[in-house]
């Protein structure tokens, strides 16, 4: 009975993961964060580690749209899902996606370490809140750490972001 | 910020090897064996290296002071001297196989009781972390400056305090790593490192055993911050080491562990024991200061961080005099390295600290005793006893400024406001200095065998046949937007859109002199060196323009790139003119110029041409920043939980070249400082365990802790600099710890409570309010509300 | 600091988690959000030879309304249960509660279940299963059949991270009485700890029903991270509220009658001394927030304990 149960061994094995609109699958050792597996196995070097136990938020991607953070999910567990990662946020190669804008515009980032796991978190943040507060914004990215900039100049960018989104709607 | 950012992490090169540390469980053992065998036969593993063989082949390394006994190795060889020391390494195709190999190295130690307790390691029994050296005070020093036994005599008032810095860092949120590669063929080594440094690739070379010029540090890779610790030394020289060993690339990528524990990269940990000699009117006369570090088992640049607040000794006061007894002691915990500042926020907290007693004693305002003390602005410069000059300042015209953006009275009310309705709440006040600019002079000052004054920062400019610009930096950047200040100077001075100045990093055999982004510096020195070049190509271009028209330099002038005679406006050569001159033209040159339009500029630091004296006089860094704290805070009179509602900073930094730039580094300097002065310390207990590995126990500030910071800005430029600029990379550190020590103290007055000590712990500060409430000292609730 | 090797076994089933489970195997760990127990891999504190990921399993998700009760399946995430209707109307306790656990992403894939079935006692959920009365259902092969028992969830727990579920046990659901006889119901919900969104060094939880004549009919309160297990008033004191109109004198003797049986730890970040103090003081603010939830008005101001 128990061999119907599909279980992988220490070894590696392909892994299917959807990201940022494609399919890739790549052999990996169970064992392997999707942290890992983006950076080192699909060359998406956008996400960054910090801390590998859930504590920095540099590795925060979007599964199904919501933030959550790459070194607490092992690959085969991403299977399913729809990932997202700095890399997708834009909308193609020539192009930055509003928040890269804003955060440059805004001096958002210093050492650019803690950025991509930020415009992460706030994108999905937009997503579901075109009108988000100051305390919202701040609630929304309480997960991301920054040594750099003290939070102020990033909390501005996403609130700029969000203004720019607003005014480019078509009116109704 | 599209996530094509090439930190350490990002660097693929074929065949790289990566590494895993074995480290120590043990603050103090002797290393009986180190069995490798197991670990070795892992598939997978290319090497498993121990202390005692790499000890054969390098040379230690070196430390800020010598200390003759202290062998600094990067793997431990006989003897363990702290808990996560690095005992040794294993390489491997991926960091998974190493760390699996890593268990199963297996290291025999007998332990012997380690000395955990500063104040313990310098009695006579204590156990000595390095026995060559025969104590664990490896530097104490004494400076007296002016008369100070003298005015601590005639003064009408004096008291004595101690407040402790708790040990902390900067902890960027990327980890040091750095990869190596040797090249036999032309006896290479190439290095790429996430780093801040001076004399890195020096450095690396003298422990290897190799020249100079077969390094090669690479500058175009991007440093997820570092605020002065990464320095990597050890680090580097054990991949180096290894690359040229294995024939192979080998990358060390510190993970948390490693980082928090053996990276060697903690910050002053400091008591401070001080007397002050002062007027009734708050005015101080002297001070007296003792500063005891705990520097762990390897001092690395502490000693240093030591001897450089001499620099700015009486803060932004008029104090006559000072005396000063610098104290390094080892204890069996991790090494400690630079941290933003360089002694620097340390040394204010405890002036700040000593300032807001002063006025207690008083009974006057904090804020007006400040005021009594401060050096007026047509005193500049200004002479410190300890002999070094402040460039220039406002002092008085900051604090009001910033005293009228807070709207005092209405910051006041609101603080009155909250604890009508029950909290405790404080406002804090810290007036302190940024040096910046940074010399070497601490060295020579603590290290008298060091005779170094050179301190430098380079720029070479080129306009090439297009007439475009671009500038080569000698240094990596760690988040200080080099590149924007580079572009923005030479624009000026060429009178060119910064946007079409391109700026690429050298490497360390292409670059010119330099010393890397510490002791806020690179606006000083690299606006300086940009400033020099890019004025040698301006000069260049008005002496070719001019000799093409066959009039005087003195007839022409400069005008956005091209040359103009004065008054005549159709007589002119414009900028690509020129450029044709210049590289294809020589018969149309000024006779004896060179060809081709480039230059290069080495800027030594201003005011850096003298060593100290042997009384310990020296001109410290040559520019000094002001900014002036005020933070209101509120605390939880049940919990304890402090939280900062209100955060305004008065700041001058004179020229500010990119406001934006600047703004970010302050409110990141207060957010840092925040962390220090409420959350963040590196504990151990009393048997030399550390309690803090991870960042779940090392809690840094995230968004919901720092407020909106408003800012207030002016301008005294400084005398010294290109453009009248000062540094800004330490500022927001420099006073927010003291400001928010003060606010809390605010806060505790009432109940008659002080904390002498940071971090302020939400325990420790939560015991004490439950036994003043249980004594009666506390007010009851309703109390509060009259 | 990646994990040490690991089999990894994905079953679609109760049934077949239950197989997993009573294997003769060596060390089988179940991860659902993997909030706690990956981090814990990464630091080779937990190393299992098999990780059953339980999250593919569709009767493991889902919140359904019973009677008189709230059943939440298992793998059911913390911000699924934050975003939930019925949760929101019913059960007040339990939403404030998840606002502060961790952040936004610890929320999108941790789960109900597995909070608490680990029984951290620095965790927010367990406390209000443990207040609330709930009850957990755990499921495992006896023999060749799944077999469930409903445990309290004040039994469960019986120690920092110490449960009864035995090893070839899956905590499936957690059902949590819903106070529904008529009443207004407030929530009340405090915490301590170093930042927003840390683990509670202290944590309180209350709820409370009063009538429209402005007493309570029923009171539920307790702390964790306090002694051993989560500490919760018991029948005699709960008897003893009721009829009353919970005024700052009721509250502060309820704020005091778990003293006696407190223990509470020491650790890294706070003393037992500084739990201890803080114990009467969230239960007296825990229930004055559920009291003034409930609308209804005290004589007297909302009250602070003064020291014991």
């Amino acid at each position: 009975m128990r061999s119907r149960i599909p279980i992988r061994d220490v070894n590696a094995a392909d892994v299917r993961l959807h990201v940022n609109g494609e399919e890739h699958v790549v052999p990996v050792q169970p064992r392997v964060t999707l942290l890992d597996c983006l950076r080192d196995h699909l060359g998406m070097t956008g996400t960054h580690a910090g801390c590998e136990h859930g504590a920095c938020g540099a590795c925060t991607v979007q599964l199904d749209g919501e933030a959550v953070r790459a070194c607490l999910i092992y690959a085969p567990m991403a299977e399913g899902y729809s990932i997202t990662t700095v890399e997708g946020l834009q909308p193609n190669l020539s192009e930055l996606h509003v928040l890269q804008e804003s955060f440059w515009d805004a001096h958002a980032l210093q050492c650019g370490y803690c950025t991509p796991g930020m415009l992460v978190a706030a994108a999905g943040l937009l997503a579901r809140n075109a009108d988000p507060s100051q305390a919202e914004i701040r609630e929304a990215l309480s997960a991301n750490l920054c040594r750099c900039t003290g939070y102020v100049q990033i909390v501005e960018a996403v609130r700029l972001a969000a203004d720019r989104l607003q005014q480019r709607k078509p009116a109704p | 910020m599209a996530g094509q950012g090439r930190f350490v992490a990002d660097i693929r090169l074929p065949g790289m090897l990566e590494c895993a540390l074995v480290t120590s469980p043990y603050p103090r053992a002797r290393i009986l064996e180190v069995n490798r065998e197991a670990a070795r036969a892992l598939p997978g593993v290319h090497e498993v290296l121990s202390g005692l063989t790499l000890a054969a082949q390098v040379t230690p390394l070196t430390h800020g002071i010598e200390v003759a006994g202290i062998a600094w190795y990067p793997l431990a060889v006989d003897c363990a001297r702290y808990v996560g020391e690095w005992v040794a390494v294993v390489v491997a195709e991926d960091r998974y196989v190493a760390e699996d190999a890593v268990e199963l190295v297996d290291v025999s130690y007998e332990p012997l009781t380690p000395v955990v307790d500063v104040e313990a390691a310098m009695e006579p029994d204590s156990p000595i972390v390095h026995e060559a050296v025969g104590t664990n005070v490896i530097y104490r020093r004494t400076f007296t400056w002016n008369d100070v036994d003298d005015d601590f005599e005639s003064a009408p008032e004096r008291l004595s305090h101690r407040v402790r810095w708790g040990r902390s860092s900067t902890v960027p949120i990327e980890t040091f790593g750095v990869v190596a590669a040797y090249d036999p063929g032309t006896d290479l080594l190439d290095i790429w490192a996430s780093i801040q440094m001076p004399k890195f690739s020096e450095q690396i070379a003298t422990a290897l055993r190799i020249p100079h010029s077969n390094v090669r540090v690479h500058y175009d890779v991007d440093v997820g911050g570092s605020y002065g610790v990464k320095r990597g030394l050890k680090h580097a020289v054990l991949v180096g080491y290894l690359a040229r060993q294995l024939g192979r690339p080998v990358r060390l990528l510190e993970d948390r562990l490693e980082n928090m524990i053996g990276g060697d990269a903690h910050g002053p940990d400091r008591i401070f024991d001080i007397d002050v000699a002062f007027e009734r009117d708050g005015r101080v006369r002297s001070l007296i200061i003792r500063a005891l570090d705990d520097c762990g088992a390897f001092p690395g640049r502490s000693v240093l961080q030591l001897g450089k607040p001499i620099g700015a000794i009486t803060g932004p006061y008029r104090i006559g005099s000072v005396r000063y007894e610098a104290i390094c002691v080892c204890t069996n915990k991790t090494g400690q390295v630079a941290v933003r500042g360089f002694g620097q926020a340390p040394t204010n907290f405890a002036l700040e600290a000593t300032m807001d007693r002063v006025a207690a004693a008083t009974g006057m305002d904090r804020l007006e005793v400040r005021r009594h003390n401060y050096i007026q602005s047509h005193e500049f410069p200004y002479r410190i006893p300890s002999g070094t000059e402040y460039d220039s300042g406002d002092y008085e015209t900051v604090h009001q400024k910033l005293l009228d953006r807070a709207d005092w009275p209405t910051l006041v009310a609101r603080r009155d406001a909250l604890r009508a309705k029950g909290m405790l709440a404080g406002i804090g006040f810290a007036s302190v200095l940024e040096p910046s600019g940074g010399n070497a002079a601490f060295e020579p000052l603590l290290n008298p065998h060091n005779d170094t004054t050179t301190w430098m920062e380079s720029c070479f400019v080129k306009v090439d046949h297009d007439g475009c610009v671009t500038t080569s930096i000698a240094t990596p950047t760690s988040g200080q937007a080099h590149e924007t200040l580079m572009a923005t100077v030479i624009g000026e001075e060429l009178g060119i859109e910064p946007e079409l100045i391109r700026v690429v990093h050298a490497d360390t055999l292409t670059a010119l002199p330099g010393n890397t982004p510490v002791a806020s510096r690179m606006a000083i020195m690299m606006g300086g060196a940009a400033a020099g070049a890019a004025r040698q190509i301006r000069d260049t271009v008005i002496a070719i323009g001019a000799h093409d028209m066959q009039v005087r330099v003195d007839e022409v002038e400069y005008a956005n790139g091209d040359v103009v005679v004065r008054g005549r406006p159709d007589e002119c050569r414009t900028w690509m003119q020129i450029v044709a001159i210049a590289h294809r033209q020589y018969h149309r040159m000024p006779p004896g110029f060179q060809p081709g339009l480039q230059a290069h500029f080495v800027y030594q630091v201003p005011k850096g041409e003298r060593l100290p004296a042997a009384d310990g006089t020296v001109q410290m860094y040559p520019c000094y920043a002001f900014e002036a704290h005020l933070p209101l805070v509120e605390i939880d009179p049940v919990t304890g939980r402090v939280r900062v509602r209100e955060y305004y900073v008065g700041h001058d930094c004179g020229t500010i070249i990119n406001p934006g730039v600047v703004r970010g580094m302050l409110i990141g300097g207060i957010a840092h400082g925040i962390g220090a002065a409420l959350l963040e310390e590196f504990r151990y207990d009393s048997e030399g365990q550390p309690l803090v590995g991870t960042l779940l126990d090392y809690p840094m500030p995230t968004t919901l802790d720092i407020p909106d910071v408003q800012i207030v800005e002016h301008c005294t430029p400084s005398p010294l600099t290109s453009h009248g600029q000062k540094g800004a990379g330490e500022s927001g550190y420099m006073g927010a710890p003291a400001a928010i020590a003060s606010a809390v103290n605010d806060a505790l007055g009432p109940l008659g409570l002080r904390c002498e000590r940071l971090p302020i712990r939400l325990t420790e500060l939560g015991e004490r309010l439950a036994a003043a409430s249980r004594s009666g000292t506390l007010p009851a609730p309703e109390d509060l509300q009259r | 600091m990646k994990a040490a090797p690991f089999s990894y076994a994905r079953p679609s089933s109760i049934a077949e988690v239950c197989e997993l489970l009573a294997s003769a195997d060596a060390d089988v760990r179940i991860v659902a959000g993997g909030q706690t127990l990956i981090p814990l891999m990464a630091m080779r504190l937990a190393r299992p030879s098999l990780l059953v990921d339980i999250n593919w399993i569709p009767e493991l998700k889902g919140i359904e309304r019973g009677e008189h009760q709230l059943a939440i399946r298992a793998c059911t995430r913390q911000a699924s249960a934050e975003r939930d209707e019925c949760v929101a109307r019913d059960l007040p306790l339990l939403l404030k509660a998840l606002r502060f656990v961790g952040h936004p992403p610890t929320r999108a894939r941790g789960t109900i279940g597995g909070s608490i079935a680990n029984a951290d006692p620095a965790a927010e959920i367990g406390l209000v299963a443990a207040v609330l009365d709930a009850r957990v259902k755990l499921t495992g092969l006896v023999g060749t059949q799944c077999v469930s028992r409903m445990v309290p969830a004040r039994e469960f727990v019986e120690g920092p991270m110490q449960t009864v579920r035995e090893d070839f046990e899956l905590l499936e659901e957690a059902c949590f009485p819903v106070w529904d006889a008529g009443g207004h119901v407030g929530a009340g919900f405090q915490e301590v700890a170093v930042r927003d969104g840390d683990f509670a060094l202290v944590a309180a939880a209350a709820q409370v029903s009063m009538n429209a004549e402005g007493t309570c009919e029923r009171i539920a309160f307790g702390v964790t991270n306090a002694a051993v297990t989560p500490v919760c008033a018991d029948q005699a004191t709960a008897r003893s509220l009721i009829g009353t109109r919970l005024t700052a004198v009721d509250i502060q003797a309820a704020a005091h009658a778990l003293d006696d049986r407190l223990n509470p730890p020491n650790d890294l970040h706070a003393n037992a001394a500084y739990r201890r103090h803080l114990v009467p003081h969230l239960l007296a603010r825990a229930l004055t927030e559920a009291r003034d939830e409930a609308h209804v008005e005290a004589r007297d101001d909302a009250p602070e304990v003064a020291g014991a």
